[in-house]
């Protein structure tokens, strides 16, 4: 039997990988933030009882929301091969995964964010309604701002489904600690690896979770005080 | 100031206004009152043009507003201030940042908001709130920051929709003085749907009644309560309690309604004085409708000039309702 990988090693191999994870999952997350949110607002506005209520529109875009967060993520991977090599302009590596990643993402926070956007009280917007505001000051001021605190957190939920999901990244050589995990630790049966890499993603995730809740409650101006 | 003509409003098929009309002149508040399911909230939907009618005009200073679009018809919802039914405040903006949210989508520029936002918070006894979340203050102080960020853009109609729906009777009383400041300082008409016949008692000068979506009363409460088969007197007038043992042992019984300092105050004992008869109160009592007192009692008389008493109390301001005993009709 080889003798175990020495640490250094390992934390060098960790480096890569948390920088190639942190990497794919940090852009797809702004890509999927950034279009996901307006779909998700698209969904509310279009809704029952929503301020530009429209049953065609909103099914039609339900539909495709739920077809997209139906498809398992390494079919997307694959499939979405020639597409991923028109916009980077190649299919393989960690900058080809975004796309996949961001695809599937986008789907999710929409959903997430209309869950959360019609949590909003109706008196509350109807309010703002009979202050003469128009839709866009109701969207920014009211849904997006009243609801922030729960927003920052369905981010930090997406981080980390985003980073189960790039485990899979490996399929088109994107590397990551999923990858590493895999490949190296499991497959090469390098016991030493694939555990240290799982406390090392346990430890992540732990640590992006706090940060999420903590940014969330940052801006959450509720205070149950005493008056 | 505000007038609804024939308004009617239907939801599948279940017509919820049946041909509304209400006028209210500029600088007075009108309380509409009603059962629930009468169509009182979809009327304030409309009023607020939150809800569109199916037919019928909601003119403020005679322009209709019901029909309008776009950006005419967030102007016209700035002409309209909407205190909600329920909690309606940003629960993300402090109580200065809520009432500054009219003057935002009107485009008043910083430093005017801010002037603005601290009057608004003066007139409503709340200046050392202004940096705390609707969180940190309690179910009335709220509600008078609503009615504050109501008459921020400067609207002439102020329309409550059961403001004190949620509220104690103390804190219903902050609130309604605070409307009733608006109405006195700023000149403003409001308009106030309630369930609560102590919001009118309290402040109204007319009120609507209305039932199955129509108007079945409309007038100044003053002289609704004169008005004895008004359900306005009935609601808002004393009860008088049925005493047949201690009423046959006068002459006459008669139910009076008294209106105003003087009359309250110095009416009976002159008219027992005047005209040499025993004159007791026997059921009925005193109250207040806004500043003005007024009572209903019940009389009973015992004297050969029981009648002509009567008849002078009617003449010299009394409505006498309804002799209970004696001749019939001795009112004025």
């Amino acid at each position: 039997m080889r003798s175990a990988t020495p640490w250094s090693d390992v934390f060098s191999f960790l480096l890569e990988a948390t920088g190639e994870t942190l990497y794919m999952v940090g852009v797809s997350t702004v890509i999927a933030t950034v279009l996901g949110v307006p779909v998700g607002v698209w969904l509310q506005l279009t809704a029952q009882g929503g301020l530009r209520p429209n049953a065609a529109v909103h099914r039609i875009l339900g539909f495709v929301t739920d077809l997209g967060r139906s498809m398992p993520f390494i079919v997307l991977l694959v499939a979405l091969t020639s597409v991923t090599r028109l916009i980077v302009g190649g299919s393989i590596g960690s900058t080809a995964v975004i796309v996949p990643l961001a695809v599937g993402a986008i789907p999710f926070v929409g959903r997430l964010v209309q869950n959360i956007l019609s949590e909003v009280h109706v008196t509350v917007v109807e309010a703002a309604i009979t202050t003469g505001a128009s839709t866009l000051r109701i969207v920014r001021g009211v849904l997006i701002r009243e609801s922030l605190p729960a927003l920052i957190n369905a981010i930090g939920v997406t981080v980390i489904a985003l980073i189960g999901y790039s485990a899979m990244a490996g399929v088109i050589g994107g590397g990551g600690l999923g990858d590493l995990a895999i490949r190296e630790g499991y497959q090469r049966f390098n016991d030493r690896i694939l555990w240290s890499t799982v406390a090392w993603l346990a430890v992540l995730t732990t640590v992006i979770q706090f940060g999420f809740t903590r940014a969330a409650r940052a801006s959450d101006r509720r205070r149950h005080a005493s008056v | 100031m505000i007038t609804v003509e024939n308004l009617t409003k239907s939801f599948q098929g279940v017509s919820a206004l049946n041909g509304v009309t209400l006028d209210v002149e500029a600088g007075t508040v009108l309380g509409v009152v009603g059962p629930s399911g009468a169509g009182k909230s979809t009327l304030a939907r409309c009023v607020a043009l939150l809800e569109r009618p199916d037919s019928g005009a909601i003119r403020v200073d005679g322009t209709d507003i019901t029909s309008l679009d776009g950006s005419a018809l967030r102007a016209a919802r700035r002409q309209i201030g909407v205190v909600p039914q329920g909690d309606s405040l940003l629960r993300q903006r402090t109580a200065a940042g809520n009432i500054a949210l009219p003057l935002e989508s009107a485009g008043v520029p910083g430093p005017q908001r801010r002037t603005r936002v601290g009057e608004l918070l003066d007139l409503v006894g709340l200046t050392d709130k202004a940096a705390s979340y609707p969180d940190q203050l309690s179910g009335g102080q709220r509600q008078r920051i609503a009615v504050a960020r109501a008459l921020a853009a400067n609207p002439s109609v102020l329309l409550a929709d059961e403001p004190t729906s949620a509220l104690d009777p103390e804190t219903t009383g902050s609130v309604l003085t605070v409307l009733d400041r608006a109405r006195a300082e700023l000149g403003v008409t409001v308009l106030i749907v309630t369930h609560d016949m102590g919001v009118v008692r309290k402040i109204c000068d007319d009120v609507a009644v209305l039932e199955q979506g129509r108007v079945v009363e409309h007038g100044k409460v003053l002289d609704l309560v004169n008005n004895p088969i008004s359900r306005t007197s009935s609601a808002l007038l004393p009860a008088v309690d049925l005493n047949p043992i201690n009423e046959s042992s006068y002459d006459r019984v008669a139910d009076v309604v008294l209106v105003g300092f003087a009359a309250v105050g110095a009416l009976l004992p002159e008219a027992a004085h005047r005209f040499g008869v025993e004159l007791n109160i026997v059921g009925g009592g005193l109250t207040r409708l806004g500043e003005t007192p007024v009572a209903r009692f019940r009389l009973g008389l015992n004297g050969e000039r029981s009648d002509s008493a009567l008849e002078w109390i009617g003449e010299a301001g009394g409505a006498v309702q309804r002799s209970l005993k004696g001749p019939q009709g001795v009112a004025a």
